[in-house]
Formats: structure tokens, sequence, C-alpha cells
């Protein structure tokens, strides 16, 4: 048994922890967080997506032995204090249709706008490539990050 | 689905503990360093290691140098740090090329080069770089350190040349003097998580000789000799192409899989080593740095 101390959203979390446990399993049971999702469990599909020291990993491919002393956020973090800009825009758009993929791409797109604010439509095509939708055909996703960055000002 | 069985976890510090590791328990360890096909394989209980030795907490091994002319790109380097990396932009822009074209972000973020070349599939996207740069696998054991020059790296699919007790802590590539361009032609289905379906990596020097590599085409990636030794010295032009192609045949084995058929792979590694030479010469012509 490993203890792991995080950082979780902004706050500390101690857990016990086999070193087999994965840690997308380790967040949504063990930790409470449940917008990261499993999907195809081997690092295609992209709904288990959180961002690890600010840079998006599959929480599916991971240990979670391996991020302690490490800081996470989940979408549960981006929207602590309200809903982000891309999130709005999200709504706006009509996004998403069943929103199993929501939260990855949510954390793909926040990735990407963090570092480059006003992406290219290639820019945000190759920032979600790595999500996979099987409901909208990618369309409102697309346009919705980018009237996220029009607006200016991204969260 | 989780692993369904138990190993010890070892997040050592330094590169001695390693070794120690490896040399204690030999073939019961896996090296963990981005996890992205290790955790898949243990998964699928493909590998069953009892120990995992996660090789992150090792400083030396996040290092990109570039000293006289030799570039060093330590075992924990990811593609993500290497599209970033400056001194890849000025002088290692193929690698900046390919590691494009791995997977998505969100693989890059954690994948290393080193960690692929250790992989071995077939399909490795950076087994063709670095096998025109003619590049050195560093190789460390307990007892002993050598160099494994990358054509004799690859043993078949999946399989390398490293023994069980020793670890990769790096690879080296030599800047070329001459002036040479290069790139990385990558046929897949779309793009993010896709495998090659087939690659193919030229560089070309200002006098008219040629390194080419394939990758997904064959058990292992390899250096196409015979199509070198034909074109070395001559200027490219729309015949010396199509002989190139006819030779191309003849020293390529694909196979049909779900990605594609043998077929279309080998119609395929014809049309892109034509594009392939075109932009090499071009981007040697244009002056670029590659």
């Amino acid at each position: 048994m490993h203890k792991i101390k995080i950082t979780l959203n902004n706050e500390k979390r101690l857990v016990d922890i086999e070193p087999h446990e994965i840690l997308l399993d380790v967040l949504r049971e063990k930790l409470g967080v449940k917008s990261p999702k499993c999907g195809c469990d081997r690092g295609d599909c992209g709904s288990c997506s959180v961002l690890l020291n600010g840079k998006s990993v599959r929480s599916c491919l991971i240990l979670a032995v391996e991020v302690d002393g490490q800081e996470i956020v989940t979408v549960e973090g981006i929207s602590k204090d309200g809903l982000s800009k891309v999130q709005e825009s999200m709504i706006d758009n009509n996004a998403f249709q069943c929103g199993f993929c929501a939260p990855g791409v949510i954390i793909s797109a926040t990735e990407l706008l963090n570092n480059n604010p006003h992406p290219t439509r290639e820019e945000i095509k190759e920032a979600l490539s790595g999500n996979l939708c099987r409901c909208t055909g990618y369309l409102p996703i697309l346009e919705a990050v980018e009237n996220a960055t029009k607006e200016g000002n991204n969260e | 689905m989780s692993i369904l069985h138990d190993f010890e976890y070892y997040n050592p510090r330094n590169i001695e503990e390693v070794l120690q590791l490896r040399a204690e328990y030999r073939d019961k360890t896996r090296i963990l360093a981005g996890g992205t096909d290790l955790v898949v394989q243990m998964k699928d209980n493909i590998i069953a290691p009892d120990v995992v030795i996660d090789i992150k907490g090792i400083e030396a091994f996040h290092e990109i140098t570039f000293d006289e002319n030799i570039l060093f790109i330590g075992a924990c380097i990811t593609f993500s740090e290497l599209i970033e990396s400056e001194i890849i932009q000025r002088y290692f822009p193929l690698i900046k090329e390919m590691s494009l074209t791995v997977a998505s972000m969100g693989i890059r973020n954690r994948a290393t080069m080193i960690g692929n070349i250790c992989s071995a599939v077939p399909s490795a996207d950076s087994a063709p770089i670095l096998l025109v740069y003619d590049a050195d696998v560093i190789v460390r054991s307990a007892s002993k350190d050598r160099i494994v020059p990358i054509t004799e790296w690859f043993a078949g699919p999946k399989k390398t040349t490293l023994k069980s007790d020793e670890i990769v802590t790096g690879i080296a590539l030599h800047f070329p003097e001459r002036k040479h361009a290069g790139c990385y032609e990558r046929l897949g289905r779309y793009s993010g998580e896709d495998l090659a379906q087939a690659g193919i990596c030229i560089l070309a020097f200002d006098d008219d000789q040629y390194h080419v590599a394939c990758c997904a085409v064959g058990p292992i990636p390899k250096r196409l000799y015979h199509i070198e030794e034909f074109l070395n010295g001559k200027v490219i032009d729309q015949n010396v192409i199509q002989e190139a192609k006819q030779i191309m045949l003849n020293n390529i084995f694909p196979i049909s899989d779900v990605r594609a058929s043998k077929e279309y792979r080998e119609h395929m590694m014809g049309i892109m080593l034509e594009r392939g030479l075109m932009k090499a010469v071009s981007r040697l012509h244009g002056g670029e740095n590659a």
C-alpha cells in the first residue's frame, strides 16, 4: 500500500492506493471526481483526460502511484468558480449531445487556450484531434472553441 | 478495466538504483516512462512484470542537450518536449515534424521517444528519423556501458537488442556537417490516435547523397540501402524517381492488417518516396536547415 499526496482541483488530498491502481479509477472511485470518463480505456478516445501539472494527459494510462506530489485539475476544478468561457461557449453552441466526451474536450480546449489564446481553426482541430465524439460530428465543438476565443479574455 | 496483477513499484532518484533493480530482477522488471504503451499492455495482461521501475524521477533523463554537434535526447523526453525544444526546432526540425504526427496532444504530453523505440512496434514513428541520422542508442547496465547503432537496435516486431539488465539512458544524434534537408512522410487514416500505415524518412545532402528509412512496411523499421545506392550521386528527376520506386518494391515487405492492405502499402510507399524526395530536395535548395 502506498500513501500518495496530490493537489486535486486546488485541494490537498491523501489517498491509499496499490501500485496497480489506475489514476482514472482512483479519481472516480476513491476521490469522488466523476468528470473524467472511461471510454476506450486504452488512450484512444480522450474521455478520461485530466490536466496533470497543466498538461492534458490520459488518466486511463497512468498509475495513480506515479502522480504522488503532483497537481491534477479536472472539469470540477475548471468550473469551481463558475463556468469558464469555453464551457459557456459549449452551451451557447449546443456543442454536445450525450455529453460523454465533454469533460475530455473541455480539458483539451482549456490546455490549448492556456497556451495559445487565439488559435487558428487548424490549431483547434489539432488540439482536439485526440478527443472522439460520436454524436455531433465535431463542427459545433470546433465552433464553440472558436467562438470562445473570438470574445477574448479567456479564462 | 484495471491491471489484474500485483507488482512492486519503485521510483528511484538515481541511475545506480535503477541498474541495481534491473540486475537483481532482470526480465521480471519493466521500465516505466510515459506508460502509454506499458500500461495498455499490462491492462491487456500481455506483460505482467513483478517490478515496475518508474524512471521519471531521474533528472538526467529529462535533458535535451546539443554540444559539439551532438544532440542528446534523455530517456524521459516526451514528444511534446521535443516539439517545444528550441534546439530541436533549430537543428533537427525533422524531429519536430515527426513528433507532430504522433497520436494526439494528450499522448504526446506523456509518451517518450525512447519509449517508442523500446516498444519497437514496426510502425514506430521515431525510428525512420533516427535511422537516417545514424543515431546511437546509449545503453547502461550495472556492469558495463555500450552504444548500440540504431541499425542494430530493432530485432523483430516489439523486440530490441536490449538485455534484461540494461536500460536506455538516451539517444545521440550527430548533426551532419554537410548541408542537408529532409522530410518525414507518414500515411495514416486520420489525425489523432492512429498508428502509421506506412512511413518514410528522407535526408538529402547537397553532394547528391541520400539517406532513406521506412517504418510499418516490414517486421522492423530499417534503412533502404538499395534505394540509397541507386540514388547516390544522382540529381532527382522523374526518371530517377520511377526507377527508385521499382527498387522500393523489392525491398519492403508490408503485411495486410486492420490498418491497410499489403498492396495499398506498397503502392503508397512509391508515392511517398516520390513526394518525400521532391520535398527533401526542394527544402535543400530552399536553404532550410533541416
